[in-house]
């Protein structure tokens, strides 16, 4: 039926003016939490110790682009230590020790991290430049309650896989992006452990402040020493951890690209692959769209739109789809950009330099395809890596900026006119991670749901994660799950 | 005496049964040198057509109640059981099996259909989940088929590898496409005519012929399917299909197996070409 109310363009109304009328008196979260320390060295056999090759590489924070502090660079003589610890701490003690208290020593990490959660939490915000209160709110409560799941897993697998029997892998080297440090340090962990396995983390070259921490947190927990280690460094050291022929398993999570090199490249066959996606957020006529437009913010711009499951093809059908626009462009005019540890902020700092320039470049494409640019103009910091939050219209499927990730808080708008169209077009993707459907029809959710190629299915709601939901991917976002029974299946051998 | 007619064996894609594009075949004998017939040798060419032929029928196949698709691997398995001895006679002519441990193959095989068949209303109910989530939603995760599967059938049986490659495959609504072991092409075509004649609808399984080795890295590499069944494989057609199949993910399920054993099947061969999908939706305050 057609729409005869009229609907507000932005020639009828004023502009909304937040980011300049509305002043914010700043509300910096203390650092005093955190105790940095000039130099790290890598957690290998339950000590911290100097790299072999006794080099060194800054570690800065992105809202300031200050050094934090230096960090080992790991290469392949560590990464040897390491599996060897690890492998050593699998056959002395681990694969020894009883399920039930392999599942204490979990309790009592996801305790012990819900004692320093805000330390954590600030450490988080100054490495990579997320908001406090994501960081406060939402990666380190779930680091926790990971920890607390996986933990009552320990001594219940056999539930997971009704009438099979189960066994640990052995050693499992795993290397994690910079999007959500401690979150993919804690997703790796965690199940790995409560199956049996020993483990090799290599956190991101940017973000390796909080997995250290972890580490301390480990220590404390004493945990047995090389049940976890912990080899910073750069893409070198995660070369050899992947390719390294001491491990029974590797699990990766980061780029397509280099998931699909680290397959080619492990000598194990048991790989997991957790990597990028081009999710469609579908919204159609009947959706409540304020509703949705909140969920069109929390699916692209959450995070700095650092997130593989991100929202970041919005199908928006075209009879709501100038009423979509206008609602999308007033809300992000009052999202505030900066100070990552200050409470009131929305969109922190882009986690590098050089992902700051691969999303201007591909906003630059964007732009040259033909697709139209809109842009907050909310005021920027001077210094560190930042940018407003955007939108693209009139975004065509063949364009860069609807195929490749942006990893920025960039959105590609489009539009479709059929429940049949919006699943043509949400599935033209090479990637499969998640999807978003936005209707007040129940049925349609149903039908949405069961033909979009995707791990992970929002309904009315987005970037929802929980660590009794699996999560992973279809086609080229990877494979296996995190989370859930079925994440178990990553870190066993089920016969 | 009555002049027999011999067979014409053809390739079996899209539910039809066609010769290669190629126009080349292979001359099939008995151990004792007995004309069998032509197995035509599939190319490149009809490798591509199969692989879209499986992806059209995909789609359509998944969508059927489970119930059907039970329904239709139970139906495999009355055909093959009431065309048992004439299969028997094939396999043992191509193969050079004793009469008997063929008919003993085509037993198993029809048993396994029985067994797949009863798992596809059931594989939801034992390994989908509500997941618990700690907020106000209501989560559950459900098992998927993950599409399109190239099947290298298993070089050391004439049937029941390949058939213990295809049931756990579309029982939950994949399609697949079979490169037939190079020593049994004729099976594996008199299979397809099993197929066609079990409402199992066209393009499901989808029956090359010829030689594996040729077609393995245009297989490996096709982008339009998503995963691989290789069974008792050489380790280097294995590296093949990892290393190539890596460009687009290809899932890959390996390994040995004595598919003659009563229990060689197992929930576990169905999981491995099934993806997990986890839904959301909020529950109101």
């Amino acid at each position: 039926m057609a729409n005869l109310q009229e609907k507000p363009t932005s020639s009828s109304r004023p502009k909304l003016n937040f980011g300049s009328k509305w002043d914010y008196a700043p509300a910096p979260e203390s650092t005093a939490v955190v105790d940095i320390a000039p130099e790290y060295g890598q957690f290998i056999a339950g000590e911290f110790v100097p790299p072999s090759s006794g080099q060194t590489f800054e570690t800065i924070n992105p809202a300031t682009e200050e050094v934090l502090s230096r960090v080992a660079r790991g290469c392949q003589a560590d990464v040897d230590k390491a599996v060897t610890a690890a492998r050593a701490a699998y056959e002395g003690t681990w694969s020894k020790i009883s399920a039930p208290d392999r599942g204490k020593y979990l309790y009592r990490i996801a305790r012990l991290i819900q004692d320093r959660s805000r330390e954590f939490a600030v450490l988080e915000s100054m490495d990579g430049g997320k908001p406090i209160k994501e960081s406060r709110d939402v990666d380190i409560p779930l680091v926790a309650q990971h920890f607390f799941y996986h933990a009552g897993w320990a001594d219940k697998l056999e539930y997971a896989f009704p009438n099979q029997t189960v066994s640990s892998l052995g050693v499992a080297g795993q290397i994690i992006p910079w999007n959500f440090p401690l979150l993919m340090a804690a997703w790796k962990i965690a199940p790995a452990l409560a199956c049996g396995n020993t483990v090799v983390l290599k956190p991101a070259e940017t973000t390796p402040l909080t997995a250290l921490l972890l580490a301390k947190v480990i220590q404390e927990a004493d945990l047995p020493p090389g049940v976890v280690n912990v080899v910073t460094g750069d893409g070198e050291a995660g070369a050899a951890l992947a390719s390294h022929p001491g491990l029974d398993k590797v699990a990766f999570t980061g780029s397509t690209e280099v998931g699909k090199a680290i397959r080619r490249s492990a000598k194990t066959r048991n790989v997991t692959l957790e990597l990028g996606g081009k999710a469609a957020n579908i919204i159609f006529e009947d959706a409540p769209i304020d509703q949705a437009v909140e969920g069109i913010i929390n699916g692209i711009y959450f995070n700095q739109g650092h997130v593989c499951c991100a929202g970041s093809r919005l199908l928006v059908q075209e009879s709501v789809h100038d009423e979509v626009v206008q609602k999308l462009s007033d809300r992000i005019a009052t999202l505030r950009v900066g100070d990552p540890l200050d409470k009131n902020t929305d969109i922190g700092a882009i986690n590098s330099r050089e992902q700051y320039d691969r999303i201007c470049s591909l906003v630059e494409a964007g732009k040259a395809e033909g697709a139209e640019f809109h842009q907050s103009d909310v005021p920027v910091p001077g210094k560190g890596f930042f940018f407003a939050p955007a939108y693209f219209t009139g975004v065509a499927q063949s364009h860069r900026i609807a195929q490749e990730e942006i990893f920025g808080p960039v959105l590609s708008i489009m539009t479709f006119r059929t429940p049949d169209e919006a699943v043509a077009k949400a599935n033209n993707t090479k990637y499969g991670l998640s999807a978003g459907i936005w209707t007040d029809k129940g049925s349609r959710i149903f039908k949405m749901l069961s033909k979009m190629n995707a791990g992970v299915v929002w309904a009315n709601t987005f970037n929802k994660f929980d660590p009794s939901s699996p999560f992973g991917g279809y086609k080229e976002s990877g494979w296996g799950r995190e989370g859930g029974a079925q994440g178990l299946g990553a870190y066993l051998e089920v016969k | 005496m009555r002049l027999n007619v011999i067979k014409t064996y053809k390739l079996y894609v899209g539910g039809k049964f066609i010769r290669s594009e190629s126009g080349y075949t292979i001359e099939r004998h008995s151990k004792d040198g007995e004309f069998l017939g032509h197995a035509c040798k599939g190319s490149r060419k009809d490798l591509r057509d199969a692989v879209k032929a499986a992806r059209s029928a995909q789609a359509g196949w998944a969508g059927k109640t489970a119930y059907n698709r039970g329904q239709i691997l139970y139906r495999i398995g009355e055909m093959l059981e009431a065309r048992s001895e004439e299969f028997a006679e094939l396999m043992h002519a191509e193969s050079g099996a004793s009469l008997e441990e063929c008919l003993k193959e085509v037993e198993t095989a029809v048993d396994r259909c029985v067994y797949y068949a009863g798992w596809t209303d059931k594989l939801d109910s034992v390994i989908g989940t509500v997941n618990p989530v700690a907020g106000p939603f209501f989560g559950f995760s459900v098992p998927e088929p993950t599409g399109v599967v190239g099947i290298v059938a298993d070089p050391s049986t004439a049937l029941i590898g390949m058939l213990s490659q295809v049931l756990p495959v579309i029982s939950t609504g994949n399609t697949c496409v079979v490169l037939p072991a190079d020593d049994y092409p004729l099976t594996a075509s008199e299979f397809g005519e099993i197929l066609s004649t079990s409402d199992v609808p066209g393009g499901v399984v989808n029956i090359l012929g010829g030689v594996q080795e040729p077609l393995n890295p245009h297989l490996a590499k096709h982008m339009d399917v998503n995963a691989i069944s290789l069974s008792n494989a050489a380790a280097d057609t294995e590296d093949l299909y990892v290393s190539e199949g890596a460009e687009n993910l290809k899932r890959i399920r390996s390994g040995e197996a004595d598919w003659m054993q009563p229990d060689a099947h197992s929930l576990s061969e169905i999981q491995k070409f099934v993806e997990t999908k986890s839904v959301w939706h909020p529950v109101e305050a």
